[in-house]
């Protein structure tokens, strides 16, 4: 089978490549990009004003299956992604059962393989259980195809388990991926220290939690020159911290999700469950020193931490609701505002979303290159939509989105060759 | 917007300073009735409300109570530590259900800051914050506003002194929202530990010394302090906290010759206030007990009594 | 809305008229003023019985106690008026425990205030028997209830209105009566 994208603004940071032209695509590999392509016996797509990019990669999802599939399961989180412009997710391991060894991700892989219509790359935990006590079995989850570590979720506490996590993990050169979190500051806290945790009288989580975690596990990279790569950057200290350790030549890498580039702990107000979320959405202040970090090249990916959960879960009183957003569907049409308010190049962008996360995971993935696989994303700039969460594929409808407009969302989703979603439907 | 048009009262933070004023004039005569013989009024004849109470309050929930029974509402209070809660029933059900029995009012306390704002959300039945977690408590900021007028003839540009645990406490964050409407200076006065982050920006003054906080006050008020927060290690221990911020008649004289001293009970004497200023002749402790359930009367009867056709959600 | 004014039916000299004359009735029909007390029901109904009770005390040389109720928590349409009537406070500093309370109001028309005001003065108290005076009756009562002193009786139609002005609220005595015209 093949695809020939006819006309789009073809955007491949890794090539430095912004302008009109085709692609051609056999089976499930790119075999011709330029102008003017000419092939008989394809399928053309008419990518006029659209921009095609590099199959956009998350490495930061919650597929929830094994054990919570009320919440979200491989088959409508990948449709879900699908949705949402993402040809490749690389999903969190706190499952039930924690994904901590190899028959989980086994299992993942064979769902992921038999139900799923994105690439699924399994994150395997750190400790077993992630207890934060002892170390997983990390050469076999190696051998089985992880392509990374984390006890996403919960921090890994103590750093004596944390540096041989770390030492350990060099060796198989997995980068492990830190939750950055001082429990004994962050303790039954609902959102960010400050002004508004004041003004709206919940238990504040001072930006110190993360900072210390953060600077922590700076030190323990130094300290063993293997690869960390701080989870959901939320506190411009955390950022300055960062910043500092890159220029030293630490081996450090982060991301930052969507919400904590466009929203503020100031919509907590509402007392909606759905703007609930760890970390906590920060001060306005935070929210500008993320924006301008995405151009500086500290932050290395966009990640969005898709957090689905089941209504019961949101739809409760504050404290006893559930910390996340669900937010694969959501996170391009969010993050391209920022390139619409001129915040971001749109170049710059697109790399945050597709070679920039696999430089993080050191994955053969995100460029348009000749040869490489047919992973494509196709965003219409223009299409002006509102969040609408019913209409989500995701199982999770929590999104402090909800309602809200946005303009340029993915208009097309190809992966190894095929179509999985077009014009807002999947096709699988 | 009259206060009457309003579907909930849900925090102080949302009124303006006339629909205050508007609740404080109705309490006047409501306070009158509570000195007749016969202390019931047929005003609210058929209506019914229910008190929900996920903290436990002897004397909020009896106000609210006694008040809704003067003005001859039908009062029922859902214990909710004994029913379903304990059964796993989810709140969003109990509301359901407390509405279709009917009920045209709710009260609700509940420990945990936003809630009374998710059950107005999801219940057409008006409601009433009796105190959310850290956030707000209404009615009691009301009263103490009342007490403080009907002693000072004014709320206009006194100086407020509110002491003590400023971090937890929803009396004093809807008491700063409401004073500073009417041109109060506020100071909040504590250990750093209970001063919430921030706090200046409500538009007051924070001090940790008790003696300069309270320096030509015309109000001050103490409030409870919680033995829990010092097992959370907050503060030291409570001797500790009563050497440096129980009220003792030597701090009055830093205030106003007519200073007011108001607590909103129940008291801790010997922690943070001393029995001489509970019982002395500043101390309005006792008549706060009894302008509550005027001003519940009042707030009852502006959101119980007219036509529910004007009501903006 | 937009009221015309009909005609005047009673000036100042004919609204003193009336009063005096009810004061005289007060006092005639109760053999003399000693357990009399006299109780105006807001607004309007309190400058009159004011001066009811100046004009007693002229005749009589006895000063009767005067109250103001406020009947505003015993009305009987609070959940189908638009506009939320403001509560005052009622201002009756005696014990009306087996007093003759002649209750005073500037019209009288359904019934339904008096009434009102009936519940709320028992709620203050058992009096020996309580007394009706009012400046006009304009009839289309819905209750039976009967005024014992009335300065005038007028026959009005429910489409027109009839107000009582007084010096205390209004700037000057009088009653008009007016119609409601179409814009």
């Amino acid at each position: 089978m093949r695809l020939l994208i006819k006309g789009g603004r073809v955007i491949d940071p890794a090539n430095k490549v912004d302008k009109v032209l085709d692609i051609l695509v056999e089976n499930d590999k790119i075999v011709e990009t330029g102008q003017n392509i000419y092939a008989e016996d394809c399928i053309n797509i008419d990518a006029e004003n659209k921009l095609v990019c590099p199959g956009f990669i998350d490495i930061h999802v919650h597929l929830r299956e094994p054990g919570f599939e009320y919440k979200e399961d491989i088959y409508s989180g990948t449709r879900a992604a699908a949705a949402g412009g993402f040809t490749t997710i690389c999903c969190m391991p706190n499952t039930e059962p924690v994904a901590d060894n190899k028959s989980v991700i086994s299992f993942i892989k064979e769902q992921a393989r038999d139900k799923g219509v994105v690439n699924v790359l399994p994150i395997g935990a750190i400790t077993k259980r992630q207890q934060g006590q002892e170390l997983v079995e990390i050469a076999e989850l190696f051998k089985v195809g992880c392509v990374a570590l984390s006890d996403d979720g919960r921090p890994v506490v103590r750093a004596d388990i944390m540096r041989y996590a770390l030492e350990y993990a060099k060796m198989f050169s997995l980068p492990v991926l830190s939750h950055c979190e001082e429990p004994a500051l962050s303790q039954d806290g609902q959102m960010n220290e400050g002004f508004y945790s004041t003004y709206y009288g919940l238990k504040g989580i001072p930006a110190a939690a993360e900072e210390i975690m953060v600077a922590r596990d700076i030190i323990l990279a130094k300290l063993t020159g293997a690869h960390v790569h701080i989870c959901h950057v939320s506190a411009r200290g955390s950022l300055e911290l960062i910043r500092r350790a890159k220029e030293e030549g630490i081996k450090i890498t982060c991301e930052v999700t969507p919400h904590h580039l466009t929203l503020t702990d100031e919509i907590v107000g509402s007392y909606d469950a759905d703007t609930k979320v760890n970390p906590p959405l920060r001060s306005k202040e935070d929210v500008e020193v993320l924006i301008n970090a995405l151009s500086e090249g500290i932050i290395d990916c966009i990640a969005s931490d898709h957090a689905p959960h089941h209504k019961e879960a949101k739809d409760c009183e504050y404290s006893a609701a559930a910390f996340g957003i669900s937010g694969l569907e959501t996170s391009v049409a969010v993050t391209m505002s920022l390139v619409h308010q001129g915040k971001i190049g749109l170049s710059d962008w697109v790399a945050l979303n597709t070679i920039g996360p696999a430089q993080v995971l050191g994955l053969d993935k995100g460029t348009l290159n000749k040869g490489r696989a047919a992973d494509i994303t196709i965003i219409d700039p223009e299409m002006v939509k509102k969040v609408d969460p019913t209409k989500f594929y995701s199982k999770g409808k929590n999104t402090p989105f909800k309602g809200m407009e946005f303009k340029g969302w993915p208009w097309m989703t190809i992966r190894g060759g095929r179509i999985v979603f077009e014009d807002g439907k999947i096709k699988a | 917007m009259g206060f009457e048009k309003r579907k909930d009262l849900l925090g102080i933070k949302d009124l303006s300073r006339e629909e205050i004023e508007q609740i404080l004039d109705t309490a006047v005569p409501m306070k009158d009735i509570l000195k007749r013989d016969i202390k019931k009024v047929p005003t609210l004849r058929g209506k019914a409300m229910v008190t929900v109470f996920y903290e436990n309050s002897t004397r909020t929930r009896t106000s609210f109570e006694i008040a809704g029974k003067y003005l001859s509402a039908d009062t029922v209070n859902l214990s909710v530590s004994t029913s379903s809660v304990q059964k796993g029933e989810s709140l969003k059900d109990t509301i359901r259900t407390l509405e279709v029995m009917g009920f045209d009012l709710m009260v609700i306390r509940h420990s945990v800051s936003g809630t009374p704002h998710y059950v107005a959300r999801n219940t057409g039945i008006r409601v009433i914050n009796a105190g959310d977690g850290a956030n707000e408590h209404p009615t009691q900021a009301l009263l103490d506003m009342f007490s403080i007028r009907e002693k000072k003839k004014t709320l206009e540009d006194l100086k407020v002194a509110i002491v003590g645990d400023i971090l937890h406490s929803r009396v004093a964050r809807s008491n700063i929202y409401g004073l500073t409407k009417f041109g109060c200076e506020v100071r909040v006065v504590g250990p750093a530990t209970l001063i919430p982050p921030e706090v200046e920006k409500l538009g007051v003054k924070s001090y940790y010394s008790l003696d300069k906080a309270l320096k030509g006050v015309d109000v001050i008020n103490v409030l409870r302090i919680q033995r829990e927060r010092q097992q959370k290690g907050l503060f030291p221990s409570l001797d500790e906290y009563s050497e440096l911020y129980m009220l003792r008649p030597e701090h009055l004289k830093k205030a106003k010759e007519d200073v007011l001293v108001l607590h909103p009970g129940p008291m801790n004497r010997g922690v943070e206030i001393s029995s001489e200023v509970a019982d002395g002749s500043q101390s309005v402790i006792e008549e706060q007990v009894t302008n509550g359930v005027a001003v519940r009367m009042a707030i009852l009867y502006l959101m119980m009594g007219g036509t529910k056709d004007e009501i903006i959600n | 809305m937009n009221l015309r004014e009909k005609a005047q039916i009673m000036d100042t000299a004919g609204m003193k008229r009336a009063l005096t004359r009810i004061a005289h009735e007060i006092i005639e029909r109760n053999k003399g003023v000693e357990n009399v007390a006299l109780v105006g029901i807001r607004r309007r109904g309190g400058p009159l019985a004011e001066r009811l009770a100046k004009k007693i005390e002229e005749i009589e040389g006895i000063k009767v106690p005067v109250g103001i109720l406020d009947i505003t928590l015993y009305r009987d349409d609070l959940t189908t008026l638009a506009a939320y009537p403001q509560v005052h406070r009622t201002e009756v500093n005696f014990d009306v425990n087996e007093k003759v309370i002649v209750l005073v109001d500037d019209v009288l028309y359904t019934g339904r205030t008096v009434r009102a005001a009936m519940d709320a003065l028992i709620d203050l108290g058992r009096p020996q028997c309580i007394q009706l005076a009012v400046l006009i009756d304009r009839g289309h009562r819905e209750l039976p209830i009967k005024a014992d002193f009335v300065g005038k009786n007028t026959p009005t139609s429910k489409l027109e209105i009839v107000t009582v002005m007084v010096e205390e609220y209004d700037g000057k005595d009088g009653v008009i009566i007016q119609e409601v015209v179409d814009e």
